[in-house]
């Protein structure tokens, strides 16, 4: 057991509350960028001012919560050095250039175009604004594409060789981008992003019916959230289950963990419930369905899954987060496809938006994204344990050369302010929900500037107002 | 799998690339987080509306060029990385708490209202201090020298608090207000532009009071420092630095001493931050973890460098023109009008 001030320990215990914390927001972005464009896109076919003032509503949330991506996302990109500086000497020729190419590719897109998604309303053509919130959806894809595949690179390393000294060097880039689990991994979690941000545009929709306002917008929000919720979720299913069985396949360790598996089995049962124990290898109270997880692992009643006691103890993750994260995960990935089976009948009897008690379950339903990704998360990140490059590098041999103290005050320092901001950002985003699209009060005339050739200056502005310079 | 290695020094591209990168870092996030030195001095909560306006389009593509500061030095020369990281733990991590109480108040300062409003004030004016002042350390610490062992850093935690990087922490905070102030005399107007005028005029005595004692230093501090800059005939070819230096600060002195120049000022900030940075990549040649290893010694592997040249060739033009596209359509004056932000 880790002493209380184990550099280790707590570097690890720092990373894994700085990117839990970095991925939820990601995770929501990566949706509501390309929800964004799509809205945008329909208000310029339809001319609908509807789709404008939710536009114009949620891109605010938007606004918060990417600067709550970026200011922890930089902190993430420091932290390799800071923490992990002997995995950053080690594996750096090769995870340096993939992080390198998310900069140059994706963040100063991102970074740019925001500015004229947010200010640049009286500044560029409608077609112009359009082409940047493209842009923007597109970089937070493009964003996603490098960091995992970075990821999933230490998850299922590929086109690498080890010179002296551990250092790990590049052989084939191809091989090191596109390693074997990248394509799951990648579709997984861009699904996953989609799916988060179906539901919270789908809760707060659901909350504004439930409550009787802003209800010709509301119906819109929850309509494409449950057209997402009902086309997605199943997909998602099976995304999932296609990248389980890409893991089954490298890192077989890892399910055992998720199966709760300690005995090599044929046939192996699907455990509903255990508390699996890692010091007495078993599990206590456990339910288990016979034969499914052979079938749904190997497609075959009787296939054989590899137990936990195949790997030495030294070799196994903590079995119990991997195991109970992994029923959370999956458990909300069945309540959202419930959700939309419930949304396809309803919209069917024409009740969609007038059934309260759905509308309650939407808003009830709006963290489930959240949840599901930082548990997903945690199946994939503690399950790699105790190695840092899968199979190659212990995340032990890999941290700074650093005192205890030092990163045990730094990790003080990021809750308390993770803590601050999480309840300013929740704060606004809460007021901005609360005001609503109706009461934005720029109609749909004031967008007509958009096409100006020459910017108002505010030259302009102060002598329309008549108002004294300041 | 491919490399340029026969054909072209990658290390030196590569010390070459990410100087730029810092180099544009230092401009650009130095004007907008001089402004946020600035802030609670400004005579009125319009002055700073328009300030927060004239930076609010910019500051996060500014920023972005820090990460690729670091995540190039990351890729480059991954040595380097690991060995200054671990040597500035303590004030990167200040720095990005600074960055962070920093970048959110731009989201959530004009959401606020009245009395929650001066929390965000704080929030930018005090993050951009901590950033800017631990940036400053770091760059004295750097110029001061680490300790290494093999390919680990081997000094304490507390290795970086010097009289030396203390003093470089405060010079970089006049300098980024010195920008700052000058961005805000170009992009705003009337009073704020007057104001603007009065505080870069304090402002700029501090930068060449705080360069003069710097460049006494740096010689005093280190034998081959002095060598460098006095020997013959080294001494002729580095006189135009401080020769511009000076010319650069008795035209900016006499631009903000006049009404009309609204553009000069923060071109010549930008001369005097150009000359000062030369001076010390100058000092500090070829080291890049200074006085131990070189950016030779700390380079990639070929392979490594020559993946992100490929991307980095095609890439840098594109990003420098769509960043210019953007400082072009928000160019003009900022407004303090907040609704008419989004």
């Amino acid at each position: 057991m880790a002493s209380h001030l184990d550099p280790v320990f707590l570097a690890r215990l720092q990373f894994a509350f700085t990117v839990a914390y970095h991925i939820t927001f990601p995770a929501f972005t990566i949706g509501l960028a390309s929800w964004l464009a799509v809205v945008e896109w329909r208000w310029l076919k339809t001319g609908n001012p509807l789709y404008a003032q939710i536009y114009r509503m949620w891109v605010k949330i938007f606004a918060v919560a990417f600067g709550m991506g970026v200011v922890t996302g930089v902190v993430l990109s420091y932290q390799f050095g800071t923490n992990w500086s002997v995995f950053s000497d080690k594996v750096g020729n090769i995870i340096g250039p993939l992080l390198g190419y998310e900069v140059l590719t994706a963040f100063f897109l991102e970074a740019s175009f925001l500015g004229i998604m947010l200010f640049g309303w009286n500044r560029v053509s409608k077609r112009m604004h359009f082409v940047a919130t493209l842009i923007v959806a597109v970089g937070t894809l493009i964003s996603a594409f490098w960091i995992l595949s970075a990821n999933s690179w230490m998850q299922t390393p590929a086109g690498f060789r080890e010179a002296s000294g551990g250092m790990l060097l590049p052989t084939d880039w191809m091989q090191v981008i596109f390693n074997p689990s990248f394509p799951y991994r990648f579709i997984h979690m861009v699904t996953g992003a989609y799916l988060t941000t179906a539901f919270v545009v789908g809760g707060i929709g659901g909350y504004y019916l439930w409550r009787g306002w802003h209800v010709r917008h509301a119906r819109i929000m929850l309509g494409m959230a449950m057209i997402m919720a009902i086309f997605v979720s199943p997909m998602q299913l099976l995304f999932g289950d296609m990248h389980g069985l890409n893991t089954f396949e490298h890192q077989p360790v890892k399910v055992a963990a998720m199966e709760g598996i300690w005995e090599t089995e044929q046939g192996a049962g699907l455990r509903l419930f255990a508390w699996p124990d890692q010091i007495g290898e078993t599990n206590r109270f456990e339910i288990v369905i016979p034969k499914l997880s052979s079938l749904i692992l190997t497609h075959d009643w009787n296939g054989e899954v590899k137990g936990l006691r195949s790997w030495a103890r030294a070799d196994r993750p903590p079995v119990a987060m991997v195991f109970w994260t992994f029923r959370i995960m999956v458990g909300l990935g069945m309540l959202m496809i419930v959700t939309g089976l419930v949304a396809l009948v309803l919209y069917f009897r024409k009740e969609l938006f007038t059934t309260r008690w759905f509308h309650l379950w939407c808003m009830a339903m709006t963290p489930a994204g959240f949840v599901a990704v930082v548990t997903g998360w945690l199946v994939t990140e503690v399950g790699r344990q105790p190695f840092v490059v899968f199979n190659v590098m212990r995340t032990s041999e890999t941290v700074s050369p650093v005192a205890g103290e030092a990163v045990a005050a730094s990790l003080t320092a990021f809750v308390v302010t993770y803590g601050l901001l999480f309840t300013a950002a929740a704060y606004y985003i809460l007021k901005i929900i609360g005001k609503g699209p109706d009461s934005d009060t720029m109609e749909d005339d004031a967008y007509g500037s958009h096409g100006v050739k020459k910017p108002p200056l505010v030259t302009d502005m102060a002598a329309q107002t008549g108002g004294k310079d300041v | 799998m491919f490399s340029f290695e026969s054909f072209l020094d990658l290390p030196l591209i590569w010390y070459a690339l990410i100087s730029t990168a810092v180099f544009l870092y230092i401009l650009l996030d130095g004007f907008d987080l001089g402004v946020g030195i600035l802030f609670p001095f400004a005579p009125s909560d319009r002055c700073r509306d328009r300030m927060m306006n004239s930076v609010a389009p910019f500051w996060d593509g500014n920023e972005t060029w820090l990460v690729l500061g670091g995540g190039g030095l990351f890729a480059a020369f991954p040595l380097a990385y690991a060995i200054l990281m671990s040597a500035f733990y303590i004030p990167i991590i200040l720095m990005l708490l600074g960055l962070i109480f920093r970048g959110v108040a731009f989201e959530f300062r004009f959401k606020a209202t009245g009395r929650s409003q001066r929390i965000w004030d704080f929030s930018f004016h005090l993050g951009s201090l901590t950033a800017t002042f631990m940036q400053g350390i770091v760059l004295g610490t750097f110029v001061h020298g680490i300790a290494v062992e093999g390919r680990s850093f081997a000094g304490g935690p507390l290795d970086w608090l010097t009289p030396f990087s203390l003093m470089t922490g405060a010079a970089l905070v006049s300098g980024y207000a010195l920008l700052g102030a000058t961005w805000t005399i170009m992009k705003t107007e009337g009073q704020t532009q007057a104001w603007a005028r009065k505080s870069a005029r304090y402002v700029m005595l501090f930068v060449a009071l705080f360069m003069g004692l710097v460049s006494l230093t740096m010689p005093l501090m280190n034998a081959d420092i002095k060598n460098l800059w006095f020997s013959l005939p080294n001494f002729y070819f580095l006189q135009p630095m401080p020769i511009l230096s000076v010319l650069f600060f008795i035209l900016l002195w006499r631009d903000l001493r006049g009404e009309e120049r609204e553009y000069r000022p923060f071109l010549l900030t930008l001369g005097i931050f150009l000359m000062n940075y030369i001076g010390i990549g100058v000092s500090t040649w070829p080291w890049l973890v200074p006085f131990k290893i070189t950016f030779r010694e700390a380079a990639a592997v070929p392979a490594s460098q020559s993946m992100m040249l490929l991307g980095t060739a095609f890439l840098l033009p594109i990003i420098l023109a769509y960043t210019g596209y953007c400082f072009w359509v928000f160019r003009g004056k900022a407004s303090h009008e907040h609704d008419a932000a989004y």
